[in-house]
């Protein structure tokens, strides 16, 4: 068995792609939603929040366990993160508190206040701008320009958010998230709409495409650790496997094969975030602080990776529950709008 | 304002704001359980509209639950990563549990609001059950926490060089706090709640909705503020004693007390002037508090005169906040008596004027005595952020620019709770046009 503190690590990183596949989606609505247009806007914003309300919160939660398990296991990578991304961290705070308040407030004020109302543009707007500043402080990270001094946890600049890289990847996160909420609509919605969601989903992949491209050759200057890892050993198969299964998402979507584009697209998003994880390994935040050096005792790291293990035997069947009650039968899908 | 006066600030009034959201989450689940398995046992149309009113004002008030709980995960971080260093790798463990616990609740309220005709009625039933267990369960994981910083256990730490050392999760979680702070924080939760929820009741029977609906609403909150008033003061009760023997300093804030002395008297309101070392306007019950603290009125009690003037906690504000929760509570009690002195003759819920007005004007003391409460708990424990061991000051983040945090959070704060003032207003003017229209909305 791996080291406990890895084992946590692992348990982090699966936490992060299962928000980034749920809790991403629900933000790729938010995007759906300010873009709606055509004779359909109406029933384009209805099939978002048809899809969301059920189970926006329960993703939501993923976030918690990536922010609590964090904190438990690595308390100086948590500090110092929240320190030295203090700006974006807030705003994307003001986003996620704005989308899940207007969501509830539009979904519920409807009859008080009809189809079009200002929480309408929050919710969007929050859903727009959060996952941004999220993939932003991803570009933070893995740039190596967050410096941290060992002994007093302070950290050197504030602003490594604040530069094209990481802004490059907050925009990959968004078109990701488009990208994926569109695919997960295919499968919610019939007829012209579910074509509309369909043309949707082809837009977001090669928006994702044309940021990954630049990206990529951007990262040998602005993040050493990750071009390092992507050109060598494993990663060499690393980049190649990810435009593969883009290209099998894209195609399925096309083909209007939705249920293999579903698991393409997730499959994606996990080897990104499971890629980049590998590849930065094992810094948590390169280049001061690493899984070895921030972890906390290993009674702690035991006692909840326990908690998780007996968690998830209540925790899984209930996610199933929830899933097939409101995913196999979206009230979209079968016109019932 | 420097940063550490910000960034305590902004944790009060996220925490001040949170609280009221996460009390009606520990809260109102039961009570929609309690209506809708009513509804399936009588059968009776009343029960079912509560149960689907009440699952309505869930849908909004959980969610701002779960948005400003998670600005509080994220101010832990952005305001106090000194704390989170310490506290992350020790007492981290009831996070992970509370976070385990609010995913219950989450994937639950999600099929409990959206599966009204997905369900059988039973089934339905059935699904709110986990979000009524989870709520309290989430709730208390939470407050271990918060009785960890009061009663530090589980860990040595050596505050030169910042090392953690002989962790002990388990004894952390359970420190000599948790039971006392968990069992009462629980009981406010459901005090408060079904005070306020039996205001909106009152009033609606006040101005002549004297329907069944109404009268079965407000039997349902009164049988729950009976048992939980009562319950209440014995637990405030073993309150004032744990903290009289394990955190004499905040007893002594609490009562105003400057003086170590035996034979001490129960200040009954006043303003403690801390230059004096006086309490002024109150009155004085001799030996009571000795009694209350030690069960022995001639008990020496010690004060605030014996703590470096550094380490003293704001008694001028401690002591009225804590009269406050007292009093607040003190008023629920007498509710509860007379509802159960009516409700003994008559057999019936109140129908009586001057009761109803009672429990209308009660309506916000349980939330009041519940903030009230915590100023006394966390000023209480000030300067330190984790008793005698870590100072507040040394906790603050280095990142710049707290005030403007502070003043973008009041509003979001104001915001919010301005929209689901109005949301719940709306929904009670909801009942009264379905009332006038004469139909069941079953929708």
């Amino acid at each position: 068995m791996p080291p406990l503190n890895y084992l946590a690590a692992g348990v982090i990183v699966i936490s992060l792609i299962i928000y980034a596949v749920l809790g991403g989606a629900d933000f790729g609505g938010g995007v759906w939603d300010a873009l709606a247009n055509g004779p359909r806007a109406k029933q384009q914003r209805r099939a978002v929040a048809e899809a969301m309300g059920p189970v926006w919160e329960a993703n939501h939660v993923w976030l918690i366990i990536v922010i609590v398990l964090l904190f438990v296991c690595f308390a100086p990578a948590f500090a110092a993160l929240f320190t030295a991304l203090n700006v974006p961290l807030s705003i994307a705070l003001v986003g996620i508190m704005l989308r899940g308040s207007a969501f509830v407030f539009r979904a519920h004020g409807r009859q008080a206040t009809g189809e079009v109302s200002i929480w309408g543009i929050v919710f969007s707007a929050a859903s727009i701008i959060t996952p941004v500043l999220l993939g932003s402080c991803f570009g933070a990270i893995v740039s190596g320009n967050i410096r941290v001094d060992p002994k007093s946890g302070a950290v050197n600049d504030y602003l490594a958010w604040l530069a094209p890289y990481p802004l490059l990847l907050g925009l990959l996160a968004l078109a990701i998230c488009a990208f994926l909420a569109a695919i997960y609509l295919t499968l919610e919605t019939k007829g012209e709409l579910q074509e509309d969601f369909r043309k949707r989903a082809i837009g977001a992949w090669l928006a994702s495409v044309i940021l990954a491209t630049i990206a990529l050759p951007f990262s040998a200057s602005a993040a050493p650790r990750i071009w390092a890892g992507l050109t060598s050993g494993f990663g060499l198969a690393l980049v190649p496997a990810a435009v593969i299964i883009g290209a099998v998402a894209v195609i399925a979507v096309w083909q209007r094969r939705y249920q293999v584009a579903r698991i393409a697209g997730i499959a994606q998003v996990a080897l990104i975030i499971g890629g980049w994880a590998l590849a930065q390994s094992p810094y948590l935040l390169y280049p001061d602080i690493t899984i070895d050096n921030s972890a906390s005792a290993n009674a702690i790291i035991g006692a909840i990776l326990i908690a998780l293990a007996i968690g998830a035997v209540v925790l899984l069947p209930s996610m199933w529950l929830l899933y097939s009650l409101f995913k196999g039968h979206n009230p979209a899908a079968s016109g019932e709008l | 304002m420097t940063d550490v006066v910000a960034a305590r600030a902004l944790t009060a009034i996220s925490l001040a704001f949170h609280i009221i959201f996460s009390s009606i989450g520990v809260a109102l689940p039961l009570l929609m359980v309690i209506a809708e398995g009513q509804w399936l046992r009588t059968k009776n149309q009343a029960y079912y509209e509560l149960a689907r009113k009440w699952a309505k004002a869930a849908a909004i008030l959980f969610a701002i639950g779960a948005v400003s709980g998670t600005a509080l995960s994220f101010e832990f971080g952005l305001l106090w990563p000194g704390f989170m260093k310490v506290a992350g790798g020790v007492i981290g463990l009831p996070f992970g549990l509370e976070g385990f616990a609010f995913f219950i609740e989450a994937i639950f309220i999600g099929i409990y609001l959206y599966g009204w005709d997905k369900l059988s009625p039973r089934a339905h039933w059935l699904a709110g059950l986990p979000i009524a267990i989870a709520g309290p369960i989430s709730g208390g994981f939470i407050v271990m926490v918060n009785a960890w910083m009061n009663s530090p256990a589980g860990f040595n730490y050596d505050p030169q060089s910042g090392v953690v050392t002989n962790v002990d999760p388990i004894a952390a979680m359970f420190n000599r706090a948790w039971g006392v702070e968990v069992i009462h924080m629980t009981i406010a939760a459901y005090l408060a709640t079904a005070v306020a929820t039996a205001a909106v009741y009152a009033w609606g029977m006040l101005q002549g909705r004297r329907d069944d609906y109404h009268r079965k609403a407000l039997a349902i909150c009164l049988t729950l503020i009976v048992i939980t008033a009562p319950a209440q003061f014995i637990s405030g009760d073993a309150n004032a004693r744990f903290l009289a023997e394990n955190q004499n300093t905040k007893f002594a804030a609490m009562e105003g007390q400057f003086q170590t002395q035996a034979n001490a008297p129960l200040r009954i309101g006043g303003i403690p002037d801390p230059s004096t070392g006086k309490v002024n306007f109150d009155i004085e019950i001799p030996g009571l508090l000795s009694w209350l603290g030690f069960g022995d009125t001639t008990a020496v009690v010690k004060g605030l005169n014996d703590v470096p003037v550094a380490l003293r906690p704001a008694t001028e504000i401690i002591h009225p906040a804590f009269q406050i929760m007292v009093g607040s509570g003190t008023l629920l009690l007498l509710v509860a008596l007379a509802s159960v002195i009516y409700a003994g003759r008559k057999r019936r819920a109140p129908n009586n004027k001057w009761l109803l007005r009672a429990i209308l004007i009660s309506g916000p003391f349980g939330f009041l005595a519940i903030e009230a409460g915590w100023v006394v708990t966390e000023l209480g424990r000030q300067p330190f952020i984790i008793y005698n061991t870590m100072r507040t000051a040394d906790a603050v983040t280095t990142a710049p620019g707290l005030v403007v945090y502070l003043a973008t959070f009041v509003a979001l704060y104001l915001l919010l709770a301005a929209m689901v003032i109005w949301f719940l207003r709306q929904m009670a003017g909801e009942q009264s046009a379905q009332k006038e229209g004469s139909s069941l909305a079953t929708t």
